[in-house]
C-alpha cells in the first residue's frame, strides 16, 4: 500500500475515535455513576501513565526517580505547570552531569 | 463594553492562556517527537511523510505503532484495528471531555476540538473550571501540534544533532506536567490523593507481575482506568449538582 494512503487511513481512524464521543454526547449525562466515572478518569489515566513510565524514559532510572520526587514536591508546593515541568527536566539534566 | 466586545476579549485572553499553558507541552512533545522522527527515518520515511503522520495522528504511542504497521506492510484491517486498540483511551477521554462542553456550543467546534484530544491537552482542558472555552484548546493545539510536527520532521532530517543529555531531560517534561495536574487536587482532596496513589501502585504492579507484564501500554491504561475510575465512582459518587454555567453568568 502507498504510504500516504496508509497514513490517511490511520489518521481517519484515530480522528473518529476522538470525534464520535464528542458528537454523540452532546448533553450532560444524567446518570450519576457515569458522571462520577468520567470525573475520575483523568486522575487515574494520568497517574497510570506517569508511574513507572517516568523511571523508564531516562537511561538511568535514578534520574527518572529524582525527576519524579522533584516534580511531586514542586507540584505539592506550587502547582504551576511550567515550573513543575522545568524542575523535572532540570533534575534529569543535573543527574546526568553529576553521574 | 458591549457584550460582543467582551466576548472577543475573553476569547483572546483564553487563546493566550492556551498558548502559554501549551508551551511546556510543546517542549515535551518536541523531545518525544524528535525520537519518533529518528525512528521514522530508520524505516526510510521522508520528512514530509513523517510530518504528515504527526500532524494527522497526534499520538505518541499511536505513532510508534503506526511505524510498526508501515514497516510490516500491514493490511487495512490490521491497520485499523491496531489503531483503535492503541488509541482507545482517547475514546474515554473524549467521553469525559464532552461533559466539559456547553450544550449550547456550536457544533463545528466539536470537529476541531476532537483533533486536540491527546493525553496532555486533555489533562489541561479538564482542569479548567466550568465549561471549556474552545479558544483555550485552540491556543494549546496551535503551539503543541506545531512542536510535535516540527520535532518529528527535525528528527528525520537531523537525527543525532541534539546531545543525548538534552533529549533525556526534555523527555520527562511531559510527566512533570501530569504531576502538576494531578497533585494539587490530590493535596486538597484525600480521596483523589488515595486514588492517584492506588493508580500508580497498580500501574507499577502491571509492569512487574508475570502475565500482567505482557499487557501493552495502551491496554494497561484502558483496563486500569475502567477498573479504578469505576471503583472510585462507586465508592464516592459525585454530589448531584451541575457545573455552573460561566458564560453569560457574572459580568
Amino acid at each position: 500500500m502507498n504510504t500516504y494512503a496508509a497514513l490517511l487511513i490511520m489518521a481517519l481512524t484515530v480522528y473518529m475515535i476522538r470525534l464520535l464521543p464528542l458528537l454523540f454526547l452532546r448533553r450532560e449525562l444524567k446518570n450519576r455513576f457515569l458522571r462520577s466515572f468520567l470525573h475520575y478518569v483523568p486522575y487515574v489515566t494520568l497517574a497510570v501513565m506517569t508511574f513507572p513510565a517516568i523511571l523508564e524514559v531516562t537511561e538511568n532510572p535514578l534520574a527518572g526517580a529524582l525527576a519524579l520526587i522533584a516534580g511531586l514536591i514542586t507540584a505539592w508546593v506550587n502547582g504551576d505547570l511550567f515550573l513543575v515541568a522545568v524542575t523535572c527536566c532540570a533534575a534529569v539534566f543535573l543527574t546526568g552531569l553529576i553521574l | 463594553m458591549s457584550e460582543r466586545q467582551q466576548a472577543s476579549t475573553s476569547v483572546i485572553s483564553w487563546l493566550k492562556r492556551g498558548l502559554r499553558d501549551g508551551f511546556p507541552i510543546c517542549m515535551g512533545y518536541f523531545a518525544v517527537s524528535f525520537a519518533l522522527g529518528i525512528a521514522a527515518r530508520r524505516i526510510a520515511m521522508t520528512w514530509l511523510q513523517a510530518g504528515l503522520m504527526s500532524m494527522g495522528l497526534v499520538a505518541s504511542a499511536g505513532e510508534f505503532a503506526a511505524l510498526v504497521l508501515l514497516e510490516s506492510h500491514a493490511g487495512v484491517i490490521e491497520m485499523v484495528s491496531t489503531c483503535i486498540v492503541v488509541n482507545l483511551r482517547y475514546f474515554l477521554m473524549s467521553c469525559a471531555l464532552s461533559q466539559k462542553l456547553s450544550p449550547e456550543l456550536p457544533l463545528y467546534h466539536r470537529f476541531f476540538l476532537a483533533q486536540g484530544i491527546t493525553d496532555e491537552m486533555f489533562a489541561l482542558c479538564t482542569a479548567v473550571d466550568g465549561w471549556l472555552v474552545p479558544a483555550y484548546s485552540y491556543g494549546m493545539m496551535i503551539i503543541s501540534i506545531f512542536g510535535w510536527t516540527l520535532g518529528t520532521i527535525l528528527g528525520v532530517l537531523a537525527g543525532n544533532i541534539l546531545p543525548a543529555q538534552v533529549v533525556a531531560a526534555l523527555s520527562v517534561s511531559l510527566y512533570g506536567m501530569f504531576l502538576a495536574i494531578i497533585i494539587p487536587p490530590a493535596r486538597r482532596d484525600a480521596f483523589i490523593g488515595g486514588l492517584v496513589a492506588v493508580s500508580m501502585l497498580a500501574s507499577w504492579l502491571f509492569s512487574v507481575l508475570p502475565v500482567l507484564r505482557t499487557i501493552t501500554g495502551g491496554f494497561k491504561v484502558i483496563i486500569l482506568t475502567v477498573l479504578l475510575a469505576g471503583a472510585a465512582a462507586l465508592l464516592r459518587p459525585l454530589e448531584d449538582e451541575h457545573p455552573e454555567t460561566e458564560q453569560g453568568g457574572q459580568s
